[in-house]
């Protein structure tokens, strides 16, 4: 499947997710899309019939509560059948409604935000010490930086050099209870990451073959120095609600699920 | 017991590969041989407790065997979230490591006193709590952890204890006790009276006999000061031994439990749950009064060394 047609079946099966279980984070959901679509389609190292292969890329979804999305790509690629996503959170299933590592091809768990940063750079450490070629992505939301455990984590990974940790911000501009500039301004993002010894990338994040560039960006600096070694952090500016016209950048959607007719408005209008 | 931990730590270290050590910059005098040692496998993470425990249970997601190190309240209380979703969900081996249990720093104040750490850790799911009575104990707890898959927090006095397990002209002794040691275990420090193994437990009212159960470094003050009991060293918090324990309810009349920590969930709260849990279930025909001393729910404000605050405290015997 290529990347947008996996983008458009991510958030056609979200969609129908979110709104079968009355579940909430929609929005970043449909932000998320494409990031996820690109990492499957054209990016990621992994097979699905053998999720635990030692030399996967290993992803980590720390806004664990837009795992619709992640649970869509992971139907996608075969590593469980489309029919188990009519399951999300409902009872007994382990489908929950913030990021299961009990559901194959999922790496960690999460939902209580500023915990994947830290995850991925001790994976990302283990894998440098023991000269392991398989690269850690970590997707973190913008509203997510607000926790200081994510700048923690990033002062450590610059300091031992985490070249093979891809950090990727979600930068849909939105937390729970408004704009981020608004709550606690993130600007100057890139500049921050940057003094934090990062490698900063800004791409926009619905645009495929930027993402597809941008998120092989270090792969292509081989023998460098170690000196200049750094994790990559990509902002990916993206549109909360993206594909849904009337769900785009309002904040009722990082709450509400659409009833079955707006659920049907939102397919009929559903731009890739 | 830090010098007891650190040393030990190194020869597991030795057999073991995948133990790595992780500090939060602290651990100054102490964990340098270890890095020395072994430095691929040492990292100062910083200031940072919540990273390092999220570190931690990365590292030991890729199947390493992770220790994190600092003072009291740090490695514990202060990432508690992360040792919950990050570790203890994950089953992940983390070792927490936390020297300065109770008031061994305290003229340190209340941000050191570490005195609610065990009512938190043992919360969690399949942690096994250790709470060593001496340096060797605390050596037997770590070679026990090298080996153990899962968490663990091992609480850690300072330095200087008094060596309990050495004092019986036994040389040895210590090193025999770390390859018996079992999570659960209740070890006999100065009993007299012979536990009923092959007695049945009975509901008869029996004689006055008392039992202490000392947790942590405090062992050392009773052994020192109580002559008219058995004296044990509860080494786990959790798990609890339950056949034990009925075994000592089958022997004793009254068990005192004392612990430098607060009274509400912590080594005597965890001892009465085990009892009025076997005794509701039917195990246990008769409760023995439990007896316990602990810091009597209130922060203490005072500066002092570890023993005028046990007084103040009231956690002696």
């Amino acid at each position: 499947m290529d990347s947008k047609t996996l983008a458009r079946y991510i958030r056609e099966q979200s969609l129908r997710m979110v709104s079968r279980a009355n579940a909430s984070h929609i929005g970043g959901a449909l932000s998320v899309a494409d990031v996820l679509a690109v990492l499957y389609a054209d990016v990621l190292r992994y097979r699905a019939d053998d999720p635990s292969w030692a030399g996967r890329d290993r992803l980590l979804l720390s806004k664990g509560h837009c795992c619709v999305a992640l649970y869509a790509a992971l139907a996608a690629t075969g590593f469980f059948p489309e029919e188990r996503l009519t399951e999300y959170g409902t009872d007994g299933t382990d489908l929950l409604c913030h990021v299961s590592h009990m559901v194959p091809g999922v790496e960690f768990s999460f939902g209580s935000l500023g915990h994947g940063l830290p995850v991925a750079a001790g994976i990302a450490l283990a894998a440098q010490v023991r000269g392991e070629a398989h690269r850690v992505f970590v997707i973190v939301g913008d509203g997510e930086l607000d926790e200081g455990s994510n700048w923690e984590a990033l002062m450590f990974a610059a300091a031992h050099r985490l070249d093979n940790l891809r950090v990727i911000v979600d930068r849909n501009g939105q937390q729970a209870m408004g704009d981020t500039e608004q709550v606690l301004p993130l600007e100057p993002l890139g500049d921050k990451l940057r003094a934090f010894g990062a490698r900063v990338l800004d791409v926009d994040g619905h645009d495929h073959d930027a993402l597809r560039a941008a998120l092989s960006d270090n792969d292509k600096r081989p023998g460098q120095d170690r000196a200049t070694q750094a994790p990559t952090v990509i902002i990916a500016h993206t549109v909360k609600g993206r594909g849904v016209p009337f769900m785009e950048n309002k904040l009722k959607w990082h709450y509400s699920a659409p009833d079955a007719e707006l659920l049907d408005k939102a397919l009929e209008g559903l731009q890739a | 017991m830090r010098t007891a931990f650190i040393n030990q730590l190194i020869k597991e270290a030795e057999r073991h590969p995948e133990i790595v050590l992780l500090t939060g910059d602290l651990g100054y005098s102490v964990v340098e041989p270890f890095r020395d040692r072994f430095p691929d496998r040492f990292y100062n993470v910083g200031i940072a407790e919540q990273a390092m425990a999220g570190i931690a249970a990365g590292l030991a997601r890729e199947g390493l065997n992770v220790y994190i190190y600092s003072i009291g309240n740090f490695p514990t209380l202060r990432c508690m979230e992360q040792l919950r979703l990050d570790v203890a969900y994950h089953r992940l081996s983390v070792k927490v490591v936390a020297v300065g249990a109770g008031y061994a720093y305290g003229a340190m104040g209340a941000s050191h006193h570490a005195t609610e750490d065990v009512a938190m850790m043992r919360a969690l799911p399949d942690c096994v709590v250790a709470v060593p009575g001496d340096p060797v104990e605390a050596a037997a707890v770590t070679a026990l952890s090298a080996s153990h898959h899962g968490m663990m927090y091992i609480r850690l006095g300072k330095a200087h204890e008094t060596v309990v397990h050495g004092a019986s002209n036994r040389p040895g002794q210590g090193q025999a006790l770390q390859g018996q040691l079992a999570p659960g275990d209740i070890l006999p420090v100065k009993v007299a009276t012979p536990v009923g193994h092959s007695a049945p437990p009975s509901a008869a009212p029996m004689g006055y006999r008392r039992a202490v159960l000392a947790c942590g470094s405090i062992l050392a003050d009773v052994v020192a000061t109580v002559t008219d009991a058995d004296i044990y060293s509860l080494v786990f918090v959790k798990p609890i031994d339950c056949e034990a324990l009925v075994r000592l309810a089958a022997t004793y009349s009254d068990i005192t439990v004392i612990e430098e920590h607060q009274l509400s969930a912590g080594a005597g709260s965890a001892v009465v749950e085990a009892l009025s849990d076997l005794y509701a279930a039917g195990t246990l025909p008769r409760m023995p009064r439990v007896h316990r001393v602990a810091i009597p729910d209130t922060f203490c404000h005072t500066a002092g060394s570890q023993q005028y605050l046990r007084h103040l405290m009231g956690l002696t015997l």
